[in-house]
């Protein structure tokens, strides 16, 4: 088999790493991104903005604490508003990070190495702000669910780091990092003993988050699946659900990677590959997504129940008939230009599609929740969703809080695996052969 | 007499296939204390110093089956014996709703062992280890590959031991001060 950095002869894909990389360059390049590169005007500049960002949520956030929900603007019959839509787009998101480290990694795609990283970290942070709605809710069904994935999330993330730290740990002079690194590696020395069990152990941790991050988008939608509202009692909920998530995930994976591979000139790492392979998910996934539209539809229809037909209607031509369109258009028509190569090569048109992708996602979740809950079975009790500016603050300052933790990422830790690359590298190909075989002889 | 001051040799090489074949040639000529260091994964390479299994796979299902007894034993010892109530008429052990919780611990327990335990084997965290005290030895991280002869190997002895590790061609051949 041909290495990943190889171009096979008739082959048209990019490669995961640009040819000419050695053990020694891998290291110095991402580990200089922490070590040496000095604070630059923009990551200052769009910090701020975060921090502002945040700032705003806290006040917001307080001020919910202070009050009570009476500053959302959740009220009978719409109970469940932003927080929930918020809650399940975030969680959605983080589940693209597991699908790339975990499903990726036991599908041996290793293309995987050198996004797997920051994908994991956006799992964290993303998870991070979807755990504060069930925090300013208290759904507790969701608990154990999602306090298991953050642990397992958090864990992987952290044993993939630990021989890249020590890397770190080796390659600084300055007294304070080597010891903070080093205090973080745990004293991590590269053994072959070690790294048996380590790799056992992540495999095992891949194997195990495969069904766990299945299973979490899947409790979810058991929240709107057990009820009896119409567009929420179906059982296509959990792998729709679930494809959704892995849609939207990927569409944030592209938002960061395109920035990031440009800003900090990591295109090396970061190719056109890993952004193709993307979209393709990208379509694949939003494909099984329309397959859910589509056959909520026709349950609808087929289903022969008044109440479901009236939602429907209701759909599209209700109130929220915008929500609905808008939803179809962002989720549906715009990312089938992603079928040409031209786009899906395009870092530009890629980057706008999964802007688009992530809001018609966000739509998906507010028509599911909102949509749904303002007309239900009985006439009396039909009404309207207004969201506060409450609302607006705490979902807008959970994206600050979460891009805030991306820039301290990029600049505290290695944004893309060191160990992980080197083993894509063709240096590192076996060359002797296997120790067995020669006993056998 | 072996000298208490002196935890092994190291011998550092500058690519996986030689490091490898002098890791087995390590191997073959009797040494069993020993160790080798790489920069990312090798198979072979800890196949070649005789380390085949680890525990890890063995204490993650351990911690999994334990994870899920007690998220079960937790679920139906609240519903049934302390705190049983009438929900619509189901049974108070109605297990088919504790599957998700049972599910998420053998989860969460499975993968806290793999990797604790993992972190155990390895005996981390381990601030100080005698290999740190030679300087060639942070380019472990970076490029370069190292086998290590412990002291305490029977085999061991300062001047052959030296002798043979220089005859593998390594690109330096270094004491490694306990």
């Amino acid at each position: 088999m041909a290495r990943p950095t190889e171009v096979e002869p008739g082959e048209q894909k990019a490669p995961v790493i640009q040819p000419g990389h050695t053990f020694a360059s891998i290291t110095e390049k991402i580990g200089a991104i922490v070590l040496k590169r000095p604070i630059m005007g923009g990551w200052v500049f769009g910090m701020f903005i975060c921090f502002l960002i945040l700032q705003w949520f806290l006040f917001a956030v307080c001020w919910l604490f202070y009050k009570g929900v009476g500053v959302w603007g959740v009220n009978i019959p719409v109970g469940w508003g932003f927080a929930i839509v918020n809650f399940v787009w975030w969680i959605g998101i983080g589940h693209a990070g597991t699908l790339i480290s975990a499903i990726l990694l036991l599908l041996r795609q290793s293309w995987r190495n050198s996004i797997n990283r920051f994908a994991e970290a956006m799992t964290l942070f993303a998870v991070a702000c979807a755990g504060m709605f069930p925090i300013f809710h208290l759904l507790v069904w969701d608990v154990f669910a999602v306090t298991t994935y953050l642990t397992i999330s958090l864990v992987f993330w952290f044993v993939g780091l630990i021989p890249d730290l020590a890397s770190l740990r080796d390659q600084t002079s300055n007294k304070a990092l080597k010891f903070i690194f080093g205090s973080l590696a745990m004293g991590w020395r590269n053994s072959v003993r070690h790294w048996n069990r380590y790799e056992t152990a992540y495999l095992l941790l891949g194997g195990l988050a495969t069904p766990l991050v299945l299973s979490v988008h899947t409790v979810v939608s058991f929240d709107f699946s057990v009820g009896i509202v119409p567009g929420w009692h179906t059982t296509i909920f959990p792998p729709y659900f679930v494809a959704g998530a892995i849609y939207s995930g990927f569409a944030m994976v592209l938002v960061l990677a395109i920035p990031i591979r440009k800003f900090y000139g990591i295109t090396d790492f970061i190719t056109m590959r890993h952004l193709e392979n993307s979209a393709m998910v990208m379509l694949a996934t939003g494909w099984i997504v329309c397959y859910g539209y589509a056959f909520e539809a026709f349950m609808n229809w087929y289903g022969g129940d008044p109440y479901e037909s009236f939602l429907r209607w209701n759909r599209l031509h209700g109130p929220y008939a915008w929500s609905y369109f808008l939803l179809l258009f962002s989720n549906l028509v715009v990312p089938q230009i992603l079928w040409f190569k031209k786009i899906r090569t395009n870092p530009v048109w890629l980057f706008f599609i999964s802007l688009d992708v992530l809001v018609g996602m966000w739509l998906e979740r507010f028509v599911i929740v909102v949509v749904s809950l303002t007309r239900d079975f009985l006439n009396s009790s039909f009404g309207q969703y207004y969201p506060t500016q409450f609302d607006w603050a705490i979902f807008i300052g959970t994206l600050g809080f979460f891009a805030a933790c991306m820039f301290l990422f990029m600049r505290v830790l290695p944004a893309v695996s060191i160990s992980e690359l080197k083993v894509l590298l063709p240096q590192a190909e076996v060359k002797v052969e296997h120790h067995e075989a020669e006993v056998h002889q | 007499m072996k000298d208490p001051r002196i935890f092994g040799l190291m011998a550092e090489f500058g690519d996986v296939n030689s490091a490898i074949t002098a890791a087995r040639d390590t191997y073959a000529a009797g040494y069993r204390k020993l160790d080798a260091y790489s920069p990312f994964p090798v198979e072979e390479l800890s196949e070649a110093i005789g380390f085949h299994k680890n525990g890890v796979p063995l204490i993650c299902l351990i911690g999994g089956l334990l994870g899920g007894t007690a998220a079960f034993t937790l679920q139906w010892w609240i519903n049934t014996i302390s705190y049983p109530i009438n929900i619509g008429g189901r049974p108070p052990n109605s297990w088919p709703s504790f599957i998700i919780v049972t599910f998420e611990m053998t989860i969460l327990f499975s993968g806290l062992s793999a990797v604790f335990g993992m972190l155990a084997l390895n005996g981390l965290p381990m601030p100080y280890h005698p290999v740190f005290n030679v300087p060639q030895f942070d380019a472990v991280t970076k490029d370069k590959f190292f086998i290590v002869i412990f002291s305490s190997d029977k085999k061991y002895d300062p001047v052959a031991t030296r002798q043979f590790l220089e005859g593998l061609n390594p690109l330096s051949v270094a004491e490694v001060p306990s």
